[in-house]
C-alpha cells in the first residue's frame, strides 16, 4: 500500500513538472508584449520593470529561476496589480472556489449515488422514467444556462416571497452557496446518476444478490450492505475526474454569480493579459487536479483491495 | 453398422439451412439501430441539424450580420405592421397662461397625433398653480398611491406640452403628468393616459432597410408588413434565423471536425502502441497521461493566445486545433485497450499463420474492429465539443462579434434575459437539442455496436 501511495505521488510530481513546463513554454512563445499594456514606458522603466519580472535573462535561466521558485512555493508576480504576489491572489479567492466546488461535488456525488440507486430499484417504472428524463436534461444544458436561469428563479422566488428568500448574487454566507453549488454540480449528478443506474442493475442480477436474498437477508441490507456499496465503487473513480469538471464549470457560475473565485479571476487575468496570474493559476490548478485524481486513486484502493494488485 | 444407417446425400440438396438472412456486422449494427426508436429519431436530428446549418442558408438569404437598429429584440410573435410616418419635423410644443380654480391634476391629458415608435406627443390643460409639470412613462398601469418610478422629463415656463423620443418601443405605454408647486415639489395627485404606440419608418427608411419590394406603393400614413423574422431579432436588430443557421455552422464545424480529427489521432497513436507494446508502448501511453492532465480549459485559452488572437477576437482555427491538441489521449487510450485484446484474438492468429502481412494485419483486421468503439467515442465527442466551444464562447473566449455561434447568442441574450427572454432561449434550445440528439444517438450507436455493452436499458 505505501509502495502504491508513493508510486503514485512520484507519478503526480512528474506529471506537474511535465504542466508547468509545457505552461512556461506556451506562455513564452506568445505572441505580443507582456509589458505592452504600460502606457508611454521610457526605456529605463521598461529596462527596470524586465529585471524585475525577470524577463532580461535568457530562456534557460527564466525556467530554471521559474522552476526553483515555483519548488518552493513561489509563483512570481502579477504583471498587471503592481507588487501583488501570484501566491496571495491564489490565497484570496482559491478557498472561495474551494468551498464552493466541495459542496458542488457532495451535491453532486449524495444525489448521483442515490438517484442512481433509485432508478435501479425502480427500473422501467415512474420513478425510473421521470428520473432518467431529468438525466437526460441534465446531460444536454449547457452550464450557463442552468446558471442564468437558477438566477432568474432566485429573483422570481424572492419576488414572489416578498423578502430576500436567498441572495441572487455575491459571496459571504452559507445562504449565497447554495444554488450556485447546486448549479454547478447539476451537470456532474446527472452524469453519475447515469453511471450508478449501470453499475447498479448489473449489481442487482448479480449471483452473491441472488444467494443474499435466497438466505432472506432483508431487503433494506440487502440494498444498503450488498448493492449499493458495490455499485458505488466505479463512481469513486470518475470523482477525480468530476472535480476537474467542476473546477471549470465553476469559471461560469463564479461569473454569473459573481463570486469572487478563482476561475473569475482566472478570466479576468486573461482579458488583462495578466500573464504572472496566468501562469500561476494554470500550474497551480494543473496540481491541484493532479493530487485530487490521486488522492480518489488512494481512496479506491482502501476501498477495492482488487486495485493494488494491478 | 446396418445400411439403413446411411443415406447418400444426393449433389443437389440443400445442405445448408438458414433461418435467417446472413448480415455483416454493419448491417446487423445498423437493424438494431433502426430498432431503437430514440437513437433513430436523433440520427434524423442531427441530420436536420445539418442541413438547416449548410442548406438552410439557400432558402434563408438574409444576411446574418444586417443590423436594423429600429427592430431591436424584436420576439418572434411580435406585430409586423408598420405606419409610414413623414420624416420628423421638430415640435415646437404648446404653451398655455394657468387658469384659475385649484385643482392640482393636470385636465385632459392627450396625445397630439399618431403614437409611434419614432415620438408620443403629449398636451394636456394647464393647472392653476403649476410652476412645471413633470412626464413619467411606465410599461404597467401605474396604481394610485405607488411611486411612479424616474422621470422622463420635466417642463417649465408655462408649457404643457412633452414630446418623448427616448427608445420607444411598440407595445402600450402609460404616461402620467404631475404638475410641480411653486418650489419645484410634485403635488400628490398625477393624471394618467394609456399610449399604444405603432411601430413607424419613414419611406426613404423602409426603401432602405428593404422593408418592401416595391417602393412606388410607400405613401405616408400607409401600413405596410415588414419581413418577417421567425425567431425574432436580436439586440441589434440582426435576424436570428440567420444567426442561428451561421451559429450552428460553426457549433457543428466545431463539434464535427475537432472530434473527427482528435479521433484519427488517437486511433493511430493507440494502434502503434497498442500493436507494437512493449517499452515504446509505455513510453507512449505516460506521455498520453501527461496531456489528460493539462487543464483542459485553462489550456484551450492559452493555445488561443498562442495563435496570437486576443480576448474579443474571434479564433476557430485555434479552438479548432487546441481541442484536439488536448483531447486525442482519450480515443488514443481507448483504442489501445482495444487494439490489446483483438491482437490476443484466434482469428488474427490464423491470419497470421496463413501469413498476412503486418501492415494487412493491422489495416484489415484490427482497425476494421475497433471501429465499433471508434464511431461511439466519436459520437459522445461530438456533444463535449459542441459545450467546450459554446463554453469558451460565452465567456468572450471563444467566437466573439460579429461572427454567429450558439455560445456567443447566448452570451448576448443573457443580457437581456427578463425582456426578452427570446434572445437566450433559442440559441440555448439549440445546444441542447443538438447535444440531446447525439447523446441519445452515442447510446443507440454503444447498444447497437457493442456487444458487451448491451444490457440495461
Amino acid at each position: 500500500m505505501i509502495r502504491y501511495v508513493l508510486w503514485r505521488l512520484l507519478q503526480g510530481v512528474i506529471t506537474v513538472w511535465f504542466i508547468a513546463t509545457a505552461t512556461f513554454f506556451v506562455m513564452h512563445n506568445l505572441p505580443g508584449d507582456p509589458l505592452a499594456d504600460e502606457k508611454a514606458v521610457s526605456p529605463e522603466i521598461r529596462e527596470n520593470l524586465e529585471k524585475k519580472l525577470g524577463l532580461d535573462k535568457p530562456i534557460v535561466v527564466q525556467y530554471g529561476l521559474y522552476m526553483w521558485n515555483m519548488v518552493q512555493g513561489d509563483f512570481g508576480l502579477s504583471f498587471t496589480e503592481e507588487n501583488r504576489e501570484v501566491n496571495a491572489i491564489i490565497r484570496d479567492h482559491f478557498p472561495v472556489s474551494a468551498i464552493l466546488g466541495v459542496l458542488a461535488i457532495v451535491i453532486a456525488g449524495v444525489g448521483g449515488i442515490l438517484w442512481g440507486a433509485l432508478t435501479a430499484l425502480y427500473r422501467n417504472r415512474w420513478p425510473d422514467v421521470v428520473i432518467i428524463l431529468l438525466v437526460i436534461l441534465g446531460i444536454s444544458v449547457p452550464s450557463f444556462v442552468f446558471a442564468t436561469v437558477g438566477q432568474l428563479a432566485l429573483v422570481t422566488i424572492n419576488n414572489i416571497a416578498g423578502f430576500q428568500v436567498l441572495p441572487v448574487a455575491g459571496w459571504g454566507t452559507v445562504a449565497h452557496m447554495l444554488v450556485p453549488a447546486l448549479v454547478l454540480g447539476l451537470g456532474t449528478m446527472a452524469f453519475l446518476t447515469r453511471l450508478m443506474r449501470t453499475s447498479m442493475l448489473e449489481i442487482v442480477s448479480s449471483d452473491f444478490v441472488r444467494t443474499a436474498k435466497a438466505k432472506g437477508v432483508p431487503t433494506a441490507q440487502i440494498f444498503s450492505r450488498h448493492q449499493l456499496r458495490n455499485a458505488v465503487l466505479p463512481v469513486i473513480t470518475v470523482l477525480g475526474p468530476s472535480i476537474a469538471g467542476i473546477t471549470t464549470g465553476g469559471f461560469v457560475v463564479e461569473n454569473v454569480f459573481g463570486i469572487p473565485g478563482l476561475g473569475r479571476y482566472f478570466v479576468l487575468a486573461v482579458q488583462q493579459n495578466d500573464y504572472g496570474v496566468i501562469m500561476g493559476t494554470t500550474v497551480f490548478y494543473g496540481a491541484f487536479l493532479v493530487l485530487m485524481v490521486i488522492l480518489v486513486d488512494i481512496l479506491y484502493a482502501v476501498v477495492d483491495p482488487r486495485v493494488r494488485l494491478e | 453398422m446396418s445400411e439403413l444407417s446411411f443415406k447418400p446425400v444426393s449433389l443437389g440438396a440443400d445442405v445448408e439451412q438458414r433461418s435467417r438472412p446472413s448480415l455483416s456486422y454493419w448491417q446487423d449494427a445498423w437493424l438494431r439501430l433502426q430498432a431503437n426508436k430514440r437513437a433513430f429519431v436523433s440520427l434524423f436530428v442531427v441530420v436536420g441539424m445539418v442541413l438547416f446549418a449548410f442548406v438552410g442558408p439557400v432558402f434563408w438569404r438574409i444576411d446574418p450580420h444586417a443590423q436594423d437598429l429600429d427592430q431591436t429584440s424584436k420576439p418572434p410573435w411580435e406585430d409586423r405592421r408598420a405606419l409610414i410616418v413623414a420624416p420628423y419635423q421638430p415640435w415646437s410644443g404648446v404653451s398655455a397662461s394657468s387658469p384659475e380654480g385649484d385643482y392640482v391634476a393636470p385636465r385632459s391629458l392627450e396625445i397630439v397625433g399618431d403614437a409611434t415608435t419614432t415620438f408620443v406627443r403629449l398636451v394636456w390643460d394647464p393647472v392653476p398653480v403649476a410652476s412645471g409639470y413633470r412626464i413619467y412613462r411606465q410599461i404597467v398601469e401605474p396604481q394610485s398611491g405607488e411611486p411612479l418610478g424616474l422621470p422622463l422629463g420635466t417642463v417649465h415656463d408655462g408649457s404643457v406640452s412633452f414630446e418623448d423620443r427616448l427608445d420607444i418601443r411598440p407595445r402600450t405605454y402609460w404616461y402620467s403628468v404631475v404638475a410641480l408647486d411653486e418650489r419645484g415639489e410634485e403635488f400628490p395627485e398625477a393624471t394618467t393616459i394609456e399610449v399604444e404606440a405603432v411601430f413607424a419608418t419613414t419611406v426613404a427608411n423602409a426603401i432602405e432597410r428593404g422593408y418592401v419590394s416595391n417602393p412606388e406603393s410607400l405613401s405616408v400614413g400607409s401600413t405596410i408588413h415588414v419581413p418577417l423574422h421567425p425567431f425574432g431579432t436580436d439586440y441589434l436588430g440582426r435576424d436570428m434565423l440567420a444567426r442561428l443557421m451561421e451559429g450552428a455552422r460553426i457549433s457543428l464545424f466545431i463539434g464535427i471536425v475537432a472530434p473527427f480529427l482528435f479521433v484519427i489521432a488517437g486511433v493511430v497513436y493507440g494502434s502503434i502502441a497498442g500493436f507494437l507494446g512493449g517499452n515504446l508502448d509505455h513510453v507512449l501511453m505516460r506521455f498520453a497521461d501527461f496531456v489528460i492532465a493539462l487543464p483542459f480549459l485553462l489550456f484551450m485559452i492559452l493555445f488561443k493566445l498562442l495563435f496570437g488572437i486576443g480576448p474579443g477576437e474571434s479564433g476557430i482555427l485555434p479552438m479548432l486545433v487546441a481541442l484536439v491538441l488536448l483531447s486525442w489521449p482519450g480515443a488514443a487510450r481507448l483504442v489501445r485497450g482495444e487494439i490489446l485484446k483483438i491482437r490476443e484474438e484466434g482469428y488474427v492468429d490464423a491470419s497470421r499463420l496463413l501469413g498476412t502481412h503486418t501492415s494487412r494485419l493491422i489495416m484489415r483486421h484490427m482497425i476494421p474492429n475497433t471501429m465499433g468503439v471508434v464511431l461511439v467515442t466519436f459520437t459522445f465527442a461530438v456533444p463535449s465539443a459542441i459545450f467546450t466551444e459554446a463554453f469558451l464562447s460565452f465567456i468572450g473566449m471563444g467566437v466573439t462579434a460579429p461572427t454567429a455561434s450558439w455560445g456567443s447568442m447566448c452570451n448576448d441574450g443573457i443580457k437581456t434575459m427578463e425582456s426578452t427572454p427570446h434572445e437566450l432561449i433559442f440559441p440555448a434550445l439549440f445546444i441542447s437539442v443538438t447535444v440531446l440528439a447525439f447523446n441519445l444517438l452515442g447510446d443507440g450507436l454503444r447498444d447497437a455496436l457493442d456487444a458487451r455493452m448491451r444490457y440495461g436499458e
